[in-house]
């Protein structure tokens, strides 16, 4: 019994050694990806500072006529940092790019769209341009801001006025399938305010390439690239994302 | 000659299984992913680049999606989900479709036979997506395959064909107004539980990782809706090139993330 014990004993005591080496084995290998990550942003900064800078003149050349919309996804936590997302935005404007969506998920640029419009000199809200405006080249940088409830809670809106819509037609016999098509979908998202059309480029200011949310019907085909915290935000880093857009080329699934 | 042979790739398989499974325990001190999902693309580049013939690129991609799978099961992930066929893909020249359509065809019913994959790690196999845009062939050895594999409870495999997210979230949007006029006294509206519950995908949780092979940045109308809190990750490799690296470093980057989004899900609730 005593030396069943002891093997018992034993036994989980090498488990343990042998658990706490796998644990000391992981953290290394997180460790040396980090050091990675860290040499990768510095060659990243190096780059970039060599892209604004204009000594890599591949990158002088920007066909913008090609990115139709621009979406910005920006980390909630981040998104208070006002002076950052104006600065953003002139650098863009500088570049050309007319028509955008800024998006965070708890809706902090929508509180602050009012100033934000206010400290750049040439803007507008998407939602102030009426058809005309929208099928003119643009003349000022219109932005649209959303955030969570324009995405998830936008569908559940359409959803309900679909309904209320097919109710009104008043055949209560069964659902007619064909009156519930994309279109359709669309037509209601639009009716409920969730106006703004897909961006052909979508970047990521957050530390992580996710798209936090950013309305799912508008994303099907967008090109999603992720640009690493607000904070660490360079001129060069957006030259080249948006450099690598307009060379970019979809099939679309054919 | 051929004994020896046969004895040194047997030793050699046995060796880099052994390798593999020491790395996986030490991938398994952190937190594994409970559902990577995959969209498989490059086959057709692949073809090109390797010289072969229509066809070979999708079937050289099956056997990285049967070896991207048993990585998958062996390091714990309980749910795969990959894009097989999109509803934009029937847009493709009608000889191409029909190629893929046979080989999801001769895919499937092998799934049936014993010693398959779904037999082997126990997987239940859902078919995702509008099935009726399917030919019948293909309808009804989706429909066995996923009543055979009813009762298998260890891992979970979600093949999406002809499936895109915005049909998925017509057909939910659909299922949810019928089940309001079949419950009229009702006069609450939709919410996004009842959204959900009818998604194509509501068999599963979220993903948490997403790999697009061939280093193509979008999502191409795949899983729009669940990818909110989902990493993203495009490895230059095409899809028949993908390897046990490459689900390795996905899971490192989730690893990576892990704590990010934990902190973003307790926001929401």
């Amino acid at each position: 019994m005593d030396s069943k014990q002891k093997v018992r004993g034993f036994s989980c005591s090498i488990h343990q050694i042998g658990n706490l080496g796998l644990q000391l084995l992981w953290s290394l290998v997180h460790l040396l990806i980090s050091i990675g990550y860290f040499v990768v942003a510095a060659a990243a900064a190096v780059e970039s500072y060599l892209i604004s800078s204009g000594l890599l003149t591949r990158y002088k050349v920007l066909n913008i006529s090609k990115l139709k919309y621009l979406a910005i996804v920006i980390e909630s936590d981040d998104a208070v940092q006002t002076s950052k997302v104006v600065q953003l935005l002139r650098w863009l404007e500088v570049m050309g790019v007319k028509r955008m969506c800024l998006y965070d998920a708890q809706g902090v640029l929508k509180k602050s769209k009012a100033s934000i419009v206010k400290m750049l000199d040439n803007a507008v809200l998407f939602e102030e341009l009426d058809e005309k405006d929208l099928l003119e080249k643009p003349k000022c940088m219109a932005l649209e801001f959303a955030s969570m409830s324009d995405g998830k809670e936008g569908v559940v809106k359409a959803a309900n006025l679909l309904f209320a819509k097919y109710m009104e037609l008043g055949n209560r016999d069964g659902l007619d399938d064909e009156f519930f098509t994309e279109a359709q979908v669309g037509e209601a998202l639009r009716a409920v305010g969730c106006k703004g059309p897909e961006p052909d480029l979508l970047l990521v200011y957050a530390p992580v390439r996710c798209h936090l949310g950013f309305p799912a019907w508008r994303t099907r085909y967008t090109e999603i690239v992720h640009m690493g915290s607000l904070k660490s935000m360079r001129l060069g880093s957006l030259t080249k994302a948006i450099y690598k857009f307009t060379r970019v080329r979809q099939n679309y699934g054919k | 000659m051929d004994k020896a042979n046969e004895r040194a790739s047997g030793l050699l398989g046995r060796l880099s299984g052994f390798m593999r499974s020491c790395l996986f325990k030490v991938l398994c001190m952190g937190p594994i992913p409970t559902h990577f999902s995959f969209i498989m693309d490059g086959n057709r580049r692949y073809a090109k680049k390797m010289d072969m013939g229509e066809g070979a690129g999708h079937r050289a991609g099956f056997f990285a999606l049967v070896s991207v799978l048993k990585y998958c099961y062996e390091v714990g992930v309980k749910y795969i989900s990959v894009y097989a066929f999109s509803i934009d893909n029937f847009k493709r020249r009608p000889e191409e479709v029909k190629t893929i359509m046979d080989l999801i065809l001769e895919k499937t019913e092998g799934l049936l036979e014993e010693g398959s994959i779904a037999d082997q790690y126990g997987v239940r196999v859902y078919f995702v997506g509008n099935l009726k845009l399917l030919s019948e062939q293909v309808r009804i050895a989706a429909e066995k395959v996923m009543e055979a594999t009813a009762h298998n409870t260890r891992c979970v495999l979600l093949i999406c064909i002809a499936y895109t997210s915005c049909d998925e979230i017509v057909n939910s949007v659909r299922e949810c107004c019928k089940d309001k006029m079949e419950e009229i006294e009702d006069e609450e509206g939709d919410d996004l539980v009842d959204i959900e519950k009818h998604m194509y995908m509501g068999v599963a949780p979220d993903p948490d990782i997403l790999l697009r092979s061939s280093g193509e940045k979008r999502l191409s109308n795949y899983q729009l809706w669940q990818t909110t809190h989902c990493t993203l990750y495009s490895p230059t490799a095409l899809w028949p090139e993908i390897s046990l690296l490459h689900v390795v470093w996905g899971i490192l980057k989730f690893q990576r993330s892990y704590a990010y989004f934990e902190k973003k899900k307790k926001k929401m609730l």
